[in-house]
């Protein structure tokens, strides 16, 4: 098929950036949508333009490093990581609009390459069972309920790609938060850091200049892993509840 | 320290190589022996080691610094172990994040000798699945040491709160896993990777706001400085603004993965390389058992020249799917529901009847190749054949066969646009893990003092294969348990000598990197990296995959030397040095991976027997099953380089001298495989 790509370039995090028109003849229906931008770099290459840069590792939907607006949705219109997207969900002759993660938390660094480490930083807050190497007891002394196991497990599979942060008008990471609160809040291990743990962590959030949570959900919608709304719920009851009891 | 033990009798007797396929191709050196592992009955070992390793004064420990570069099991769990401990940690990763190392994709499982199940296993017994599972080519020390940590891995994920699969009392689920009779396996439904990694990631950041680690991230290594014939730092380049940043520290641990992408195509990450370990490799660092490359058979297939990855799907696919192909060339086109009963060949249930579809990796990988060198192969290329579930689905229903593979089912739909509850899967193998890396001693420690290597880039558990579920197991244990104990040794003689940045080595190591990256931009070819990348790896796959002969081997080399030098004269790199140009960091990449695709023939082409994921065609029963020699190749090759003469930019690479390690086992006798 033959493709319109209107792509965001920037060459740095200072520099002013626009949206560049290419056209991309034969793509294949089979390729991955992040194998149809390395065919256009390749033309890019051969042609004397810079290839545009853009993040991806795994490609398999687990890292979390992919990114990408794809025609303003995160990941694109599947419910799955860019890079599992592939072009039979585009038709022939489709102009397609690429952009970068747009949040004031997530900078763009080049094209469609932007930082989370922001992420990073709110984990370093409290996204933790604080267990020294060695200082664990044998792994069968504590039983934890099927369901408990499993709603943790669930939550557990936040890739921290950002979409959630990318798709919310707030530039909120509330479901990134919520999710990690309930995977270690859903666990024995977990309580005896619970309450400080989301205060700071929650705090660390605000400081990075994510915006407030006012329940729209379009984070939910474009998160690849399905991540549930009520995680959010989840955050604030405990965090409620932290507050209340003063930590 | 001297050990007063003494080992019990060995049951083998060195090796005498008395083949010489790689004559021409490399010179012998001396032999080199691990002379860390401690003597006496194989279950004392790491007991005696720990002790007689030196103790570090918590007040001290501040002031010694560890460099770590790599953020997956073994390199996470190391800089949270480490920094808990009190050292100063840098670690360095190139992804944005420590959270994307490529262990996270990792699906399947981790084994422990907990026995759990109650079901006979032990340390022991895992200890023999590894070594008999790696066709009898590791070091029976390290092996047994890493089955005996097992179950002090799962301990400590699960406090950490990794939320493996539990059953319905409360309590960790187990389950088998790829050739052993025992359930040993934990897991996290099909993403036991990512929960680990993250496991480790979080305990990480828990140190980095400690303050004992600083993180490095969209950081790559380039060069490792080795000072006064100590590893003392790193150059490394910010990705982002492109600066040479060099770095040092008292020890420095390369825990930077496999290098499967030297094939191109392979399940590993699009960034997963083998630059930090080949730069070590250069300057100095042996690099043991480079051929030795797992294939795994159940692999989405190539759809196209475009193709950029391949996806590994769950080899328990095999337990109920059946794998044919069409007993006529004609059909490989045909609508595979219209070809009838009569005109498919069910290969592998006809040649191994005992273990039908579920023979191990290797051998199913094999007999797929043959299929389709037979012209039988299926899908684009013919380079696929079927994976039926149309009897499981009859027999079991599709709702149980649903339960079982439904995410399976959905990742191969959404790839290939094909519904295999409907039509069969392709699969075709595809390179998947490499058992070979840096040579380490016991303690994990390189023969370039102050080097350590942890995971899979060092060569030490696996042998010439490695089991299902063992991966994570042997970077975890590494990670938390092996090195912390094992580098204070090292430590405890620190801090060294305060280096800075004009040490000689120092200038040196930072203006050759500074040349590599303005030699790759200022060659203005007409080639991108990728074609280059993509050639390589065809050839490798080509000559150095599945089936290798003497003849393939050393044309391959002669392939990799031309395009080698077309590579050096005709790359083309745009953008500049001084800012994010992801060009720029595959050029770096793919020159490394060219120098050591020849290694890699060379190392097979010496080999001159099969054994696990190496198989030489020249070496294999009547039966065409692999057929090792014990008598001459029951040694570690741990090959040194050696500069060629040739400019400061493009020194190539000079001949190889190749160590010989001893394998001599005590606690275990070597056995041949059979499966029929």
């Amino acid at each position: 098929m033959k493709l319109t790509l209107k792509i965001w370039r920037q060459a740095n995090q200072d520099a002013k950036g626009a949206m560049h028109t290419y056209e991309l003849d034969e793509v294949s229906e089979d390729m991955s949508f992040l194998e149809m931008l390395d065919v256009l770099n390749e033309k890019l290459n051969a042609d004397g333009e810079e290839p545009i840069a853009f993040d991806s590792d795994c490609r398999e939907g687990i890292c979390g490093m992919c990114s990408l607006m794809i025609n303003g949705e995160a990941h694109g219109p599947e419910v799955t990581t860019t890079c599992q997207l592939h072009m039979r969900s585009f038709n022939d002759g489709e102009t397609i609009t690429i952009e970068p993660w747009r949040a004031q938390a997530f900078p763009v660094i080049k094209d469609l390459v932007v930082d989370r480490s922001a992420f990073d930083r709110i984990i370093q807050m409290g996204g933790f069972i604080s267990v020294n190497t060695g200082a664990a007891p044998d792994a069968a002394t504590m039983p934890v309920p099927k369901d408990k196991a499993d709603r943790s497990f669930d939550m557990a599979t936040c890739i921290g790609c950002g979409a959630c942060v990318a798709a919310c008008p707030n530039g909120s990471a509330s479901l990134f938060l919520g999710a990690k609160i309930t995977h270690l809040g859903e666990l024995p291990q977990g309580q005896a850091e619970r309450n400080e743990r989301v205060v700071n962590m929650a705090a660390q959030h605000d400081h990075e200049h994510f915006g407030g949570c006012t329940n729209i959900g379009e984070c939910s919608a474009a998160c690849p892993k399905e991540i549930p709304l009520d995680v959010i719920s989840q955050l604030n009851k405990d965090l409620r509840t932290a507050m209340k009891q003063g930590r | 320290m001297a050990n007063q033990k003494t080992n019990p009798p060995a049951t083998n007797q060195p090796a005498v190589q008395t083949s010489d396929d790689a004559k021409g191709f490399y010179t012998l050196g001396e032999k080199i022996e691990d002379t860390k592992a401690p003597a006496g009955p194989i279950d004392q070992r790491w007991t005696d080691r720990k002790f007689e390793a030196g103790l570090v004064n918590p007040a001290n420990r501040r002031k010694l610094s560890v460099i770590i570069v790599g953020t997956g099991l073994a390199g996470g769990a190391a800089a949270a172990t480490l920094g808990e401990a009190g050292y100063h940690v840098k670690s360095f990763c190139y992804q944005d994040s420590p959270r994307r190392a490529h262990s996270i994709a990792a699906q399947g499982g981790i084994n422990a000798a907990k026995n759990y199940k109650g079901d006979g296993d032990s340390v022991h017994r895992l200890f023999y699945d590894t070594v008999k599972g790696g066709d009898y080519r590791s070091r029976e020390s390290n092996v047994y040491r890493l089955a005996e940590v097992s179950p002090n891995i799962i301990d400590q994920c699960v406090a950490q709160g990794v939320p493996f699969a539990r059953e319905y009392g409360g309590l960790l689920d187990n389950r088998s896993f790829g050739g052993v009779q025992v359930s040993r396996t934990f897991y996290a439904r099909g993403q036991t990777g990512q929960q680990l990694l993250i496991g480790a990631y979080q305990a990480m950041e828990r140190q980095i706001a400690a303050g004992t680690v600083e993180e490095f991230t969209r950081h790559e290594m380039l060069e490792v400085i080795v000072a006064d014939g100590r590893a003392r730092g790193i150059v490394a380049r910010n990705l982002v603004t492109g600066e040479i940043e060099t770095h040092f520290a008292d020890a420095v641990v390369l825990a930077s993965g496999g290098y499967g992408n030297v094939f191109y195509l392979s399940t590993n990450a699009m960034g997963s390389n083998v630059t930090a370990a080949w730069r070590a490799h250069r300057k100095g660092a042996y690099m043991a058992n480079p051929c030795y490359t797992q294939i795994h058979p159940t692999c989405i297939p190539v759809s196209g020249d475009h193709q950029s990855k391949l996806t590994l799907m769950s080899e328990s696919l095999r337990n109920d799917g059946r794998i044919w192909v069409p007993k006529n060339k004609a059909d490989k086109d045909k609508d595979p529901r219209q070809i009838p009963e009569e005109d498919r060949d069910y290969y592998l249930e006809r040649i191994y009847p005992s273990f039908g579809n579920l023979v191990p990796r290797d051998i199913a990988s094999r007999a797929a190749k043959y299929q389709c060198d037979d012209g039988k192969g299926v899908g684009p290329g013919g380079l696929g054949v079927y994976l039926d579930f149309a009897d499981a689905i009859k027999r079991m229903g599709r709702d149980t066969v649903e339960e079982k593979y439904g995410n399976l089912f959905d990742m191969y739909a959404r790839i290939t646009g094909e519904d295999p509850y409907v039509t069969p899967m392709r699969i075709y193998p595809a390179v998947h893990y490499v058992m070979g890396g840096l040579w380490v001693d016991y303690d994990l420690q390189s023969n370039i003092p102050g080097l350590f290597v942890a995971g899979e880039a060092n060569f030490s558990d696996h042998g010439a294969n490695r089991l299902g579920a063992s991966a994570l197991m042997q970077g975890l244990a590494d990670g938390y348990f092996v090195l912390p104990n094992t580098i204070r040794d090292y430590l405890v003689h620190g801090p060294y000598d305060a280096i800075d940045e004009s040490h000689p080595a120092v200038v040196e190591a930072k203006n050759d990197v500074e040349a590599r990256v303005a030699k790759f931009l200022s060659i203005n070819g007409e080639r991108s990296v990728d074609s280059f990348h993509k050639e390589l790896g065809n050839i490798m796959w080509e000559y150095c995959g599945m089936e290798r002969t003497a003849e393939g081997l050393k044309k391959a080399i002669g392939l990799i030397r031309e395009l080698k030098k077309e590579f050096w004269s005709n790359l083309k790199v745009l953008g500049t040095a001084d800012s994010l140009n992801q060009s720029l960091e595959k050029a770096g990449r793919t020159a490394d991976f060219l120098e050591l695709g020849e290694l890699m023939c060379i190392d097979a082409l010496n080999r001159r027997e099969s054994c696990g994921g190496h198989f030489r065609a020249e070496s294999q029963t009547e039966d065409g099953e692999a057929l090792r020699h014990d008598d001459e190749f029951s040694y570690v090759a741990a090959w040194e380089f050696t500069p060629n003469e040739t400019g400061t930019n493009d020194p190539g690479m000079g001949t190889p001298v190749l160590h010989k390690e001893d394998l001599i086992y005590t606690a275990i006798e070597m056995k041949q495989r059979s499966y029929k």
